[in-house]
């Protein structure tokens, strides 16, 4: 009895401890998603201190949403998501089912030159004056074709690939099939399963992309969402116009519920793909990435 | 049949290495495989090679309107700059106690969390709290700072306000350096403290229930169980985890840093990536700036190397 009573107090303890945790976790985002929907002036008067605004209201969301350069900056960075995307799946995928492939001459120094790649970091210098040989600076593409693939995925991918046998290529090479059509017809759509999660984790990486875009992007039309948020949420003396106080004195309103609207804008993406993104790495698909 | 067809292909490929001829019919063959990854092998030479042999700046007086060819060769005088000037050691002290305190403070937490939600017997309970910590990790830095500074700040920020409210002084969490590593260490365990549950979970799940049954057996209670059988079950994934972490401890998450930064913390907020951003990128000096990455690089490449070897050596996988 006493012990079925510990167990008891064992299991309430360690349920305890973990809704403290989940709680930690949420409430701050929790609290900037309700506030997003107070009006300006209730913020101000309660000094932000509630947990649930008396009126509801869009308010915040139409100043931002009629806000040229925040919708050309969500449009960027959309762009980004499923251009980049595709691009970096077909390019990750075909790259890696030929180096799963035993026939290919010269497997093993392609697998070393990207091994290599991985192992050692060139820094930010030598890619920058790369790209801005190429004349890609303030172009979208220079936020794309520089992040085009990664030596990890590449080698999770050619793990999987690994595991498809001979046999099946040589039926459709009897058939007339050539390397690249067997990877169009066979491969592609036998790897969509874990096709689905490398786009993911690429689509999210595509849209959080920030560092390249500071390293490249100079020009106010081309940012994505993540500059133009830098910008607006945080006070920093570095970048010049600061988005937040000039929608706000343009609308004689505090900026704060402003900020927060937007904060739930560029992470609405992020949730709505989170149940399928959860789906895969609980599978552990991804358990690769996460040692890095 | 087919597994003779894949016999024969594979002792061609070690006696054919003699054979210039035949290697060129294979590639012949094999052309269309070449052609998928001639994107990927050129990704990687032009974004990744190239950039290796760019390195090489770091030896030039490198001016971008001479080009490569044309600059000065100036041996290890940006390194001498670099290690006797007065910044170096202000770079160092910051990246090592960022990265000591990410250590000390953050790594503990997922192996805690992680054993606690063992301890969950509800499937849907334990799923829900996976997927409320699982989530910051995938919000971007600009997103996570941001929230950091709605909340913190001293001028509208809602703990500041109720700081006030209770009749105390305001803080100044974002602007005083001495609040600085700890804020951004706090700021680490939120977001990613969560997602690292990820691989502890894995190891715990390969535990042999048996051994559950014996310590029960010998009357040990729940908390005993987890610190003689889970603890020691998963030791290993964690002193490998450690380990190929110290192989990383010159890496400092330069977007966290660089959003978190401002001119009243600069002191103790610079980094080597910062610091390489600013002067390089923004003043563009290309060769110092390339000299002071490429010594982070060799030190980080030795530091990756030789942990990784101490991680196989205690007999784990290492990465590599």
């Amino acid at each position: 009895m006493t012990k079925s009573i510990k167990g008891m107090t064992f299991d309430f303890t360690i349920t305890a401890i973990l809704i403290f945790i989940g709680l930690i976790t949420i409430v701050p985002f929790l609290y900037i998603v309700v506030v997003s929907f107070a009006t300006p002036s209730e913020y101000i008067q309660k000094a932000g201190a509630f947990i649930f605004p008396s009126k509801w209201t869009l308010i915040n969301y139409q100043y931002l949403l009629s806000t040229g350069a925040f919708v050309k900056a969500g449009g960027n960075s959309a762009f980004l998501a499923i251009v980049g995307t595709l691009l970096s799946l077909a390019v990750t995928s075909s790259f890696a089912y030929s180096l799963s492939r035993k026939r290919l001459r010269g497997r093993k120094t392609l697998l070393m030159l990207v091994l290599i790649s991985i192992l050692f970091n060139p820094g930010i210098i030598p890619p920058y004056l790369v790209v801005k040989s190429l004349g890609m600076i303030n172009s979208i593409w220079s936020l794309i074709i520089p992040a085009l693939t990664s030596g990890w995925y590449i080698f999770l991918m050619k793990s999987f690939y690994d595991s498809i046998p001979a046999g099946l290529e040589e039926a459709a090479s009897i058939d007339g099939c050539n390397d690249i059509g067997i990877w169009v017809k066979i491969i592609l759509p036998l790897s969509l399963p874990s096709l689905a999660a490398f786009g993911l984790f690429y689509a999210v990486s595509y849209w959080n992309v920030f560092f390249n875009a500071i390293l490249y992007i100079n020009d106010f039309n081309k940012w994505p969402l993540q500059v133009l948020l830098q910008n607006m949420l945080i006070d920093s003396s570095t970048s010049g116009g600061d988005l937040a106080n000039q929608i706000a004195s343009e609308q004689e309103m505090p900026k704060e519920t402003l900020k927060m609207a937007a904060v739930v804008v560029a992470t609405v993406p992020i949730i709505l793909v989170y149940p399928f993104l959860q789906k895969h790495f609980a599978k552990g698909v991804m358990v690769g990435s996460v040692k890095e | 049949m087919q597994k003779a067809f894949v016999e024969a292909r594979e002792t061609q490929e070690v006696k054919g290495k003699s054979s210039f001829q035949s290697a060129m019919r294979d590639m012949l063959r094999d052309k269309y495989l070449y052609i998928l990854a001639l994107p990927g092998i050129l990704y990687f030479l032009i974004f990744k090679y190239i950039p290796m042999g760019g390195i090489l700046i770091a030896f030039q007086d490198y001016s971008p309107y001479q080009g490569f060819l044309a600059s000065k060769w100036v041996g290890f005088e940006n390194f001498e700059r670099f290690f006797t000037g007065s910044e170096f050691w202000n770079l160092f002290r910051n990246t090592m106690m960022i990265s000591l305190l990410n250590l000390v403070f953050f790594f503990p937490v997922p192996i805690i969390v992680s054993l606690l939600l063992n301890e969950v017997h509800n499937v849907k309970f334990k799923s829900f709290i996976q997927s409320v910590v699982y989530l910051p990790h995938f919000f971007s830095w600009v997103i996570i700072a941001g929230i950091t500074f709605l909340l913190f700040s001293r001028t509208g920020g809602i703990v500041n306000n109720v700081i006030v409210m209770m009749g105390l002084e305001k803080v100044d969490f974002l602007t005083n350096p001495d609040y600085f590593w700890i804020m951004l260490t706090l700021q680490s365990i939120w977001k990613e403290a969560g997602w690292g549950t990820v691989i502890f979970l894995a190891a715990i799940a390969g535990t042999d229930p048996a051994l559950y049954e014996a310590a029960k057996m010998d009357g040990a209670n729940r908390l005993q169980q987890m610190w003689y059988v889970t603890l020691p079950a998963i030791k290993n994934v964690v002193i490998t985890l450690l380990i190929l972490r110290l192989g990383h401890v010159m890496d400092v998450g330069f977007e966290q840093v660089y959003l978190m930064t401002s001119s009243a913390v600069s002191s103790v907020s610079d980094v080597f990536e910062t610091y390489v951003f600013r002067m390089g990128v923004k003043n563009g000096q290309f060769s110092f700036t390339t000299a002071v990455g490429l010594f982070k690089s060799i030190v980080g490449l030795i530091l990756v190397v030789s942990t990784n070897w101490l991680a196989k050596k205690f007999g784990e996988d290492g990465i590599y």
